[in-house]
């Protein structure tokens, strides 16, 4: 199939009744991938890798922190794309699994911030530290709660997907910007990116990547979050596109009536 | 274009529109702080830079919800949608005027409320310079803030959750800057950075802004 095919096939599931059948039919798939690598990945890396020999047995709290941040931001991501279909193609799926995906991220972000404190208290001897990145993963909540509450708030559906779209887009280029201004702001105490570096691809167990002891089930682990993301939101979306078909129904029984 | 500009000052000098409210807020706030953290001199000459620009930051905020919602309300904002202007141009002048009456009284307010924190001498020019730059981006984003929750009938709060988070990087570099120049040190890198904001935000976002009342006006 050539790629402009692959595109036009990907726009059939703009159709909510072939988005629906085709997600109910892989759902059960990622539900199952999902739990079977957290959980997985959650006992190998609790029972069966060694303590750190700094940090003893805190550096545990990896397999859920590391997951859940990443899918913090990608869930950010995946709503600014999704935005950004609905303002140029109009596809009501797309607006629906950009509100769906928004609960989620924002569970994430507070798995992400609420983890990290119960690491860093150990580790750094404080609960919070206005750290560039827990600085920016608090901003970013905060990017959060202003749109789910701006989805909330508006009644009319398309006005809302409207305004939450461009909202969207703008607060992605302010979370960005704020990501660097913290940065500037103040020089932190969070180790830099260390489960994706160069060795991570070819294998090697260098000293600036977590090591591959932990990396293997923390990698297990993600994949899991990821699955557990998508299952979710597949989930959401297709009850917010039943949310919108009874209330179409009401609407017709109500001018009929 | 002028007489719209005209039209939103005289507004907000005559109609009761705030234009005092704003600067009286900052006051308070000001004036709270010495209360809150205790009268010691050293303290406040070091908390003086952030503590005037969180004020000013927020008597901007407050000023805000008022912006396009008493014209929403009498239907001028219909009109104004209507006229041969382009609506880009409106939001535009919607924000100079809200700065005019608001951002400029406040940088010119600083410098005062800047003797009663007991500021050091160096920091009143970056103090005032570093707001002059930064409140234009602060009426800019939030005219964004107000044109989005416009047609909202408790706005307000929803107003301050969403424009907050956007004002972080203009916070943080103008605070930077006013922090700085009080303690001596070189200022260059971040005064860079909120002019970039500023003129970003200035040239960028009456457009989001537009598009969003666009869609509120609908």
């Amino acid at each position: 199939m050539s790629i402009a095919a692959k595109a036009n096939a990907l726009w059939e599931y703009a159709n909510p009744r072939k988005f629906l059948a085709t997600s109910e039919r892989v759902m059960p798939f990622f539900w199952v991938t999902s739990i079977t690598c957290i959980v997985v990945g959650l006992v190998w890396g609790f029972f069966f890798t060694p303590d750190d020999f700094r940090q003893g047995s805190t550096v545990k709290i990896i397999y859920l922190h590391v997951p859940a941040a990443l899918m913090a931001i990608n869930c950010w991501l995946m709503m600014l794309a999704t935005s950004l279909v609905w303002l140029v193609r109009r596809h009501h799926v797309s607006a629906l699994a950009a509100r769906a995906a928004a609960p989620v991220g924002v569970v994430m972000t507070l798995i992400a911030l609420i983890t990290g404190a119960i690491w860093g208290q150990p580790m750094w001897g404080t609960w919070w530290e206005w750290d560039p990145r827990l600085t920016s993963f608090l901003i970013l909540f905060l990017f959060y709660l202003g749109y789910i509450a701006l989805w909330e708030a508006i009644e009319d559906s398309d006005t809302a997907a409207d305004l939450t779209s461009v909202l969207c887009l703008v607060g992605s280029v302010f979370a960005l910007l704020s990501r660097y201004a913290v940065n500037f702001w103040n020089q932190g105490l969070h180790q830099g990116a260390s489960v994706m570096r160069a060795a991570a691809v070819t294998g090697a167990d260098t000293e600036e990547k977590v090591s591959n002891v932990y990396f293997f089930p923390l990698l297990v682990c993600i994949i899991g979050f990821v699955f557990l993301f998508i299952a979710l939101v597949l989930y959401r979306t297709g009850t917010e596109i039943r949310a919108r078909r009874i209330k179409a129904l009401l609407a017709r029984e109500r001018v009929s009536g | 274009m002028i007489a719209l500009l005209l039209r939103d000052l005289k507004l907000a000098l005559r109609a009761g529109g705030g234009f005092g409210l704003g600067l009286a807020f900052f006051l308070i706030v000001t004036v709270l702080v010495p209360f809150s953290v205790g009268p010691q001199s050293s303290l406040l000459s070091t908390i003086a830079p952030g503590v005037l620009w969180l004020g000013a930051l927020l008597a901007c905020l407050l000023s805000l919800d008022r912006l396009l919602a008493l014209d929403w309300e009498d239907g001028s904002l219909d009109l104004l949608a209507t006229a041969p202007l382009p609506l880009e141009t409106v939001v535009t002048v919607k924000a100079l005027a809200h700065w005019l009456t608001t951002g400029l009284p406040l940088v010119l307010a600083a410098p005062f409320l800047g003797v009663l924190l007991n500021l050091p001498v160096p920091g009143f020019l970056w103090l005032v310079v570093s707001l002059l730059l930064g409140t234009p981006a602060m009426s800019v984003i939030g005219t964004f803030g107000a044109a989005l929750t416009v047609g909202l009938k408790r706005g307000g709060l929803l107003l301050s959750l969403l424009v907050l988070p956007l004002y972080v990087p203009t916070l943080i570099f103008g605070a930077e800057v006013a922090r700085r120049g009080a303690t001596g040190m070189e200022t260059q890198t971040p005064l860079l950075m909120l002019a970039g904001i500023t003129a970003a935000t200035v040239a960028l976002l009456p457009f989001a802004s537009a598009a969003v009342l666009r869609i509120n006006l609908r």
